[in-house]
């Protein structure tokens, strides 16, 4: 287990240097304005311009702004160029909105998928299956952009079912905290509800076939027990990977649109925000921060996969 | 052996709606089991042996399968039972054993706990610790060492000999009358495969188990049955005593496959025999014998098939399906003074 733990904290060490490095490097390819600048304003003087470039350094070598840059990351020093506010104040104040966001869609898509892949697979073949396919495809091939506006606008302002767009604290009034998430957190949700019920649909369906399900079944045991204990269970592991990369990879802020567009200031929005003003010391901080849960709940996965499948053992000290 | 049998086939027909249309895996096989008694099931990959052992307890049924004819156990029809009274059958009147111990296991779960599952799953009285106990009693009487620690084992920590000897162990967990085996010894060493089947027979012969043995090696056969049936194409080609199957085969296809053994005590010969040809698709079989393509024996009346029938009038419960007289049978089987099949004319000659 140590063993196993050194390893993955050697790899994750890895994973952001490389990420770091190829944000830095896209982020100084990209044609753009000098950021001094655009610091300084439309009408600054170039004495201005040059003393802001010395401040923030952006007259040195790029290999000497890099280590510089991630220095400042280690210690917090991360500051955005307008207004100049730490980043990691802002990655905090988002981290809220952004974990409510993602807990709540993550159980819904989660429950959802499994349900609907559970009927679909069991009833193969009949009209329950025919319909959950429909719903299934359906709902993978609605772009959240589509999604969201025609939700916002039916059941926000036309019929005046939830409230409109933004998000409450659940410490200032967990009501209004539920009631404004509601929508978003389905809007997230269905595209991977899609997606997880056909995929574990099919991995049912390839279990049944398995040579240990005929022997349950020749044990005498009931349909529902078979079903649950052997076919779904030995389904779920392939799941269990999808859901961790899927809920790190929302943790880290990829729900960019939902947040933007139900106007939930987490870390999407807060990304959203550093790429249309092309701030590199923002991207810089999202980019490692999405990453680090990235590769944490790749590592949950593997844990949860020795837990799942006793044939995996972690640290090579297989009996 | 009493006269009253435990199992009656009667006319089993099984066959699967393909895109290809109706595919008649098993067609028209019968056979009765004695308490105490084995009957094996011979053929080829394919010959419908496996179909016939799993409709036995409804493991094919579904809305692709056409299941007719008749299965009773102790005088009750199972082909057309319920789902709750199969489910009651299996594993408490008929244990299964499958062809290969590696996957027949579920992987995620203790072999203990999945023997356990199937003692509750019939008798919800009995404990967890109850149960536990019985399979280590269990895993002791089909000799697995160290049954204690053994039971709280995962599947893949197991050999195959000893997934084998579990999967027995789980079979006759809930004390069956009627064993089905399916090619228990397939996928094991030839080492391993001696110990099982002495481990099937002293079960046999102690408990007085009846034993349906289903394989593609009469070795196997010669070991154990008392009765076989050699299946070819689907249907029974040739029934009768070991005996009878061994030293006065009918069929040729019998003949191919007693040819094709290889005995220790025999000189060794140049090249494997073998059968000429592969067995036909159940989905385009020639008319008339299927085994015809194949037969070097063939002759005018084999686009004709005969009925299973005794053509021996010595023994009655022998029969085949095979228009050639006894003595033409007898004189052609015999290929360099040992029973076999010949190479067929137009095959050039290794």
């Amino acid at each position: 287990m140590l063993r196993f733990i050194v390893r993955r904290l050697a790899g994750m060490v890895l994973v952001l240097f490389v990420v770091s490095l190829l944000v830095f490097l896209v982020f100084n390819v990209v044609p753009n304005s000098p950021p001094a600048q655009r610091l300084a304003g439309k009408n600054a003087t170039p004495v201005l311009v040059k003393s802001i470039e010395e401040e923030w350094g952006f007259d040195k070598s790029l290999p000497v702004q890099y280590v510089t840059m991630i220095k400042k990351v280690f210690t917090g020093e991360l500051t955005q160029y307008s207004p100049r506010v730490p980043v990691d104040d802002r990655i905090k104040e988002g981290i809220p909105a952004t974990l409510s966001l993602s807990i709540g869609a993550g159980i819904i898509w989660l429950s959802f998928g499994l349900l609907l892949g559970y009927f679909a697979a069991i009833r193969a073949g009949g009209w329950l299956d025919r319909v959950l396919t429909g719903v299934a495809i359906a709902g993978v091939s609605i772009p959240v952009l589509l999604l969201a506006p025609v939700l916002i606008y039916f059941l926000t302002y036309k019929f005046e079912i939830f409230p409109s767009p933004g998000y409450v604290g659940w410490t200032e009034d967990p009501w209004e905290w539920f009631t404004h998430l509601i929508l978003p957190w389905f809007t997230l949700a269905v595209l991977s509800i899609g997606f997880y019920s056909r995929v574990l649909r099919s991995n049912m369906l390839d279990v049944m076939n398995e040579d240990y399900v005929r022997t349950a079944k020749a044990k005498g045991l009931s349909e529902r027990r078979v079903m649950t204990r052997h076919v779904l269970r030995n389904s779920l592991i392939p799941i269990i990977t999808l859901f961790g990369l899927d809920f790190g990879a929302t943790i880290a802020g990829t729900a960019i649109i939902t947040e933007v567009l139900y106007d939930i200031d987490g870390i999407g929005y807060y990304a959203a925000e550093a790429v249309s003003k092309f701030e590199l010391p923002p991207i810089m901080g999202i980019t490692l921060y999405g990453a680090f849960f990235v590769v944490f709940f790749n590592t949950l996965v593997d844990i949860a996969y020795a837990y799942l499948d006793p044939r995996v053992r972690l640290g090579g000290t297989a009996r | 052996m009493s006269a009253e049998p435990l199992l009656s086939v009667q006319d089993l027909r099984v066959g699967f709606a393909t895109e290809g249309g109706l595919l008649q895996a098993v067609d028209g096989v019968n056979f009765e089991l004695r308490a105490g008694e084995v009957v094996a099931i011979v053929g080829e990959s394919g010959s419908g042996k496996s179909v016939t052992a799993q409709t036995i307890i409804g493991l094919t049924r579904s809305k692709n399968t056409r299941i007719e004819g008749s299965v009773k156990l102790a005088g009750e029809e199972l082909i057309e039972a319920d789902d709750a009274t199969l489910r009651r059958l299996r594993g408490e009147e008929i244990g299964m054993v499958f062809q290969d111990p590696m996957t027949s296991f579920n992987p995620v779960y203790r072999i203990g706990a999945q023997i356990v599952e199937a003692i509750r799953a019939h008798q919800g009285e009995v404990g967890k610790e109850e149960a536990r106990r019985r399979v280590i009693d269990l895993f002791e009487s089909v000799g697995i060492p160290e049954a204690e620690r053994r039971v709280d084992a995962y599947p893949h920590e197991f050999s195959g000999g000893m997934r084998q000897r579990a999967m027995i162990a789980m079979a006759l967990a809930l004390e069956p009358e009627v064993l089905i085996a399916d090619e228990p010894t397939t996928a094991l060493d030839v080492t391993i495969q001696a110990q099982i089947l002495r481990l099937l027979e002293d079960l046999n012969r102690q408990r007085g188990l009846a034993t349906i043995l289903i394989t593609h090696d009469l070795g196997v056969v010669a070991e154990i049955a008392d009765r076989v049936l050699v299946m070819y194409a689907g249907k029974v080609v040739e029934q009768g005593t070991l005996d009878e199957i061994f030293y006065d085969p009918q069929h040729p296809y019998t003949w191919g496959l007693l040819g094709s053994l290889t005995r220790i005590d025999r000189p060794r010969p140049h090249r494997l025999p073998q059968i000429a040809g592969s067995p036909p698709s159940l989905t385009d079989l020639p008319q008339g014998c299927p085994f015809r393509p194949r037969c070097p024996h063939e002759f005018s009346k084999c686009t004709e098939y005969p009925g299973l029938e005794a053509r021996l009038p010595e023994a009655p419960g022998h029969c085949d399906r095979c228009w050639l007289t006894p003595e033409e049978k007898r004189a052609k089987r015999l290929v360099e003074g040992q029973i076999g099949l010949e190479a067929p004319q137009e095959a050039p000659r290794a």
